[in-house]
C-alpha cells in the first residue's frame, strides 16, 4: 500500500508542492477577502476559471501569429509566458472587480445579514460559470503546449520539469511581492487597517470603498496567475473546472486561518502534498475525503487554524 | 419596502375565530387541488405538473423548513444539509430492496439514521462558529457523497435501482399520476410546520432565538448553548432525513449524482430567498425556486444562468428575503457576530 509513496516520494513530494503553489494563489483570493470584509467570496473558483480560459485563449492566439514567422527559442518563450500570465491575471482581476461591484457592494451597505451575501456570491458564480459554459457549448478546451515539459534534472531519481519548476518559482515570487506589498505600500496599509477594525480606518480617512476594491483586484491577479499555471501543467480548461480546486483552495486558507496570508501559503503547500501522497496511498477516488478530514481533524484541535489570531473569537 | 410578512400577521391578529379557520380551510383546499391545475398557465413544458409539485417543489419545501430551523432560527451556516437527505434515500433504498420493509416502516429509520449522522457531525464541530461551521458541513456533505461513490456495495456511481413505490394506504401510488404523491408530502409538511411552530414558543425556540442573536449572551443568561445547538442540528438532519426516505421511494432509483454541494447551495438559497426564519417566507421562497427552472424549461440553455441573476438581482433588492421575519426577532447583529 505505501510502496506507491516510498518507491516515487521525490517525485510526489515536487508535484505536490507545484500543486501546492497553485492552491496558494488562489487561496489568496480567498483570504484576503475573508480578512476584509468576512466573507466567503464564493464567487473565487469561477474568477479562477476565467483566468486560465483566458490563458488558454491568447496562448492558442500568440501560437497562431507567431508560429512559423518566429523560430523557437528562450526569449521566445518568455515572452509568450508574459503574454499569457498577464492576460490570465488582467482577465481574473477585472473580473473580480466587478463582482464586487455587481454583487457585493450595494449588499454591503444595505445589511447586517450575513448569509444574503453568500447567496449573492453563489448566485454571480452560477451567472459566470454558466455564461462559459453557453459560449464554450460545455466541451473541453485544450492549450497549446506553452512550456516544454522538458526534464531540467533529477534528484533521487525524480524528475525535476520544467513546467513544475516555473510554477513553484513564479508562484514563490508572486507570493513574496504580494506579501511585501501589504506589509510595507499605502494601500497594503490600507487594507491591514480594515482588516483590523473597519469604522478606526474609515475614521482615520482610510477610503473603505477603494481599500475593498483593491483587495478583490489582488485577489484577482493572484488567481488569475493561479489559471496560468494550471493551464501550463494539465493543459484543458472546462466551464466546471473551478468547482473542485476552489474548494481545495478554500480549505488549504482555512487549514493555515484565514485572513491570514502567510497561513495560507503554509496551508496550500501541506494540503497540495498530503493530496498527492494520498492519492498515491488510498486511490485518488478518495481524494476528496481524506483532505475534507484533514480539515475537520485540524478544526477540531486548532479552530482558528494553524496560524489563526488566539483573538479570532471576537473576530469571527 | 412593504413588509408583506407584517401585512399578512396584522390581518391574522385583527381576524376573529372563525375568519382564521375559514382562512385555513380557503388556503388548504386551493393548495391540495394544485395536482388538478395541470392544464393553466401553471403548466410545466417538459415534466408533468404533478411531478414538479411533488419533486422539485413538496420536496424543496420540506428541506427548507428544516433547514431553516439550523439556519434561520438558530443561526447556523450549514452548506451540507444534503448530506442528511442522502443518509435518508440511501437508508430507503438499501433496506427496501433487500428486506421486506414498506417505506413506511423505514421511514423511522432513516429518520434515525439521519439523526445519528447528525450527532456525529454535530458534537465535533459545533463549537466552531460561523464560516468555519459552514465549511466543515460543507466538506462532510462532500465526504457523504464521494464514500457513497466509491462504495461498490451501495452500488458506486450507478446507486440503487427498483426502490419500491410506497405502500397504497387504501388507493395506489402512480409513476403517472402523481396526486396521491403531492397529498403525502403535504401531510408531512403541514406535521413538521406544525412541530416547529410548537417548538419555536416553548423552550427550545427560545434558547435557539437568543443563540442566535448572541451566542454569548444567551451562554451567560444559562442556556445550554452546546445542547440546544446539537438540537437544532439533529431535529434539521431528522426532516432531511424523512425527506430523502420519501424521495428515494418515490425516485425509485438514486444515485450519488442527485446529493451534490449544488442541492445544498439551492436548499439555503430557498430559506435566503423566502427570508431565513420564517417559516411562510421559506414556504414560498422553496416553492418559487423549485417551480422556476421547470416552468421556464424553454429557456433550456440559460435556465441556470437565469437562476443565478435572480438571486443576484434579489438579493440585492430584498436582502432580508421575501417575507422577512417579525420585526421583534430582528436583532441587532454586529458585524461579524456568526450568521
Amino acid at each position: 500500500m505505501f510502496d506507491a509513496l516510498i518507491d516515487q516520494f521525490w517525485s510526489l513530494t515536487f508535484s505536490g508542492i507545484a500543486l501546492g503553489f497553485i492552491y496558494v494563489l488562489i487561496a489568496m483570493g480567498y483570504t484576503m477577502v475573508y480578512g476584509v470584509l468576512r466573507m466567503i467570496n464564493f464567487a473565487n473558483s469561477e474568477i479562477f476559471m476565467v483566468g486560465a480560459f483566458a490563458t488558454v485563449m491568447v496562448s492558442k492566439y500568440v501560437f497562431e501569429l507567431s508560429n512559423d514567422a518566429i523560430p523557437p527559442s528562450n526569449v521566445k518563450l518568455f515572452l509568450v509566458i508574459l503574454c499569457c500570465i498577464v492576460a490570465s491575471m488582467l482577465a481574473s482581476a477585472l473580473l473580480a472587480f466587478l463582482v464586487e461591484l455587481v454583487a457585493y457592494r450595494h449588499l454591503r451597505n444595505r445589511t447586517t445579514n450575513r448569509i444574503a451575501p453568500l447567496i449573492s456570491a453563489i448566485g454571480i458564480g452560477i451567472v459566470i460559470s454558466e455564461i462559459v459554459r453557453i459560449l464554450t457549448g460545455a466541451r473541453t478546451q485544450f492549450s497549446p503546449n506553452i512550456v516544454p515539459k522538458k526534464t531540467l534534472a533529477t534528484f533521487q531519481g525524480a524528475e525535476i520539469r520544467l513546467d513544475s519548476t516555473l510554477t513553484i518559482v513564479a508562484g514563490l515570487i508572486l507570493f513574496i511581492i504580494l506579501d511585501r506589498f501589504i506589509k510595507y505600500s499605502r494601500l497594503g496599509k490600507g487594507i491591514r487597517a480594515v482588516s483590523m477594525d473597519e469604522d478606526s480606518a474609515k475614521l482615520m480617512g482610510v477610503n473603505l470603498n477603494r481599500v475593498i476594491s483593491l483587495t478583490f483586484i489582488l485577489g484577482g491577479l493572484m488567481t488569475g496567475a493561479a489559471g496560468f499555471f494550471y493551464v501550463n501543467v494539465y493543459e484543458n480548461v472546462k466551464f466546471n473546472m473551478g468547482f473542485s480546486l476552489g474548494l481545495a483552495a478554500f480549505t488549504a486558507a482555512v487549514i493555515g486561518g484565514i485572513g491570514n496570508i502567510r497561513g495560507a501559503f503554509f496551508g496550500g503547500i501541506s494540503l497540495g502534498l498530503v493530496e498527492i501522497y494520498a492519492s498515491a496511498v488510498i486511490g485518488t477516488q478518495w481524494k476528496p475525503v481524506t483532505v475534507f478530514i484533514i480539515l475537520i481533524l485540524i478544526l477540531l484541535f486548532k479552530p482558528n487554524g494553524i496560524f489563526g489570531e488566539a483573538v479570532q473569537r471576537t473576530r469571527v | 419596502m412593504i413588509n408583506l410578512r407584517d401585512k399578512g400577521a396584522e390581518f391574522w391578529e385583527r381576524s376573529n375565530r372563525p375568519v382564521r379557520v375559514l382562512t385555513v380551510f380557503a388556503i388548504m383546499a386551493v393548495v391540495a387541488a394544485l395536482p388538478y391545475a395541470g392544464n393553466t398557465f401553471l403548466q410545466t413544458p417538459v415534466a408533468a405538473f404533478d411531478a414538479v409539485l411533488v419533486y422539485p417543489m413538496g420536496m424543496f419545501i420540506l428541506m427548507a423548513l428544516g433547514l431553516n430551523v439550523v439556519v434561520g432560527k438558530s443561526g447556523m451556516l450549514d452548506l451540507g444539509y444534503v448530506a442528511f437527505f442522502a443518509v435518508g434515500a440511501y437508508t430507503m433504498a438499501i433496506l427496501g430492496t433487500r428486506t421486506g420493509l414498506n417505506t413506511w416502516e423505514i421511514m423511522p429509520i432513516g429518520i434515525a439514521a439521519a439523526m445519528f449522522a447528525g450527532v456525529l457531525l454535530a458534537i465535533p464541530t459545533l463549537r466552531l462558529r460561523g464560516d468555519y461551521l459552514a465549511i466543515v458541513t460543507l466538506g462532510f456533505g462532500e465526504i457523504v457523497r464521494v464514500s457513497a461513490l466509491n462504495s461498490e456495495a451501495i452500488g458506486g456511481a450507478l446507486g440503487i435501482a427498483g426502490v419500491p413505490f410506497p405502500p397504497g394506504l387504501g388507493f395506489e401510488y402512480q409513476l403517472l399520476d402523481q396526486k396521491y404523491f403531492f397529498w403525502t408530502i403535504l401531510v408531512m409538511i403541514l406535521l413538521v410546520i406544525w412541530v416547529i411552530r410548537r417548538l419555536t414558543v416553548r423552550r427550545p425556540g427560545r434558547a435557539w432565538e437568543s443563540i442566535r442573536q448572541d451566542e454569548d449572551a444567551a451562554e451567560l443568561m444559562g442556556v445550554s448553548t452546546y445542547k440546544y445547538k446539537i438540537w437544532a442540528f439533529v431535529f434539521g438532519a431528522a426532516i432531511g432525513g424523512g425527506a430523502g426516505v420519501f424521495y428515494a421511494s418515490r425516485s425509485m432509483v438514486i444515485a450519488p449524482d442527485n446529493f451534490t454541494l449544488n442541492t445544498s447551495i439551492l436548499i439555503l438559497a430557498c430559506v435566503v430567498f423566502g427570508g431565513m426564519g420564517n417559516i411562510w417566507g421559506v414556504i414560498v421562497g422553496a416553492a418559487i425556486l423549485g417551480y422556476l427552472p421547470d416552468r421556464f424549461r424553454f429557456l433550456s440553455d440559460a435556465r441556470l444562468l437565469l437562476f443565478g441573476l435572480v438571486l443576484v438581482v434579489f438579493m440585492n433588492l430584498r436582502p432580508e428575503g421575501i417575507l422577512p421575519r417579525k420585526k421583534r426577532e430582528k436583532a441587532i447583529v454586529k458585524k461579524g457576530s456568526g450568521a
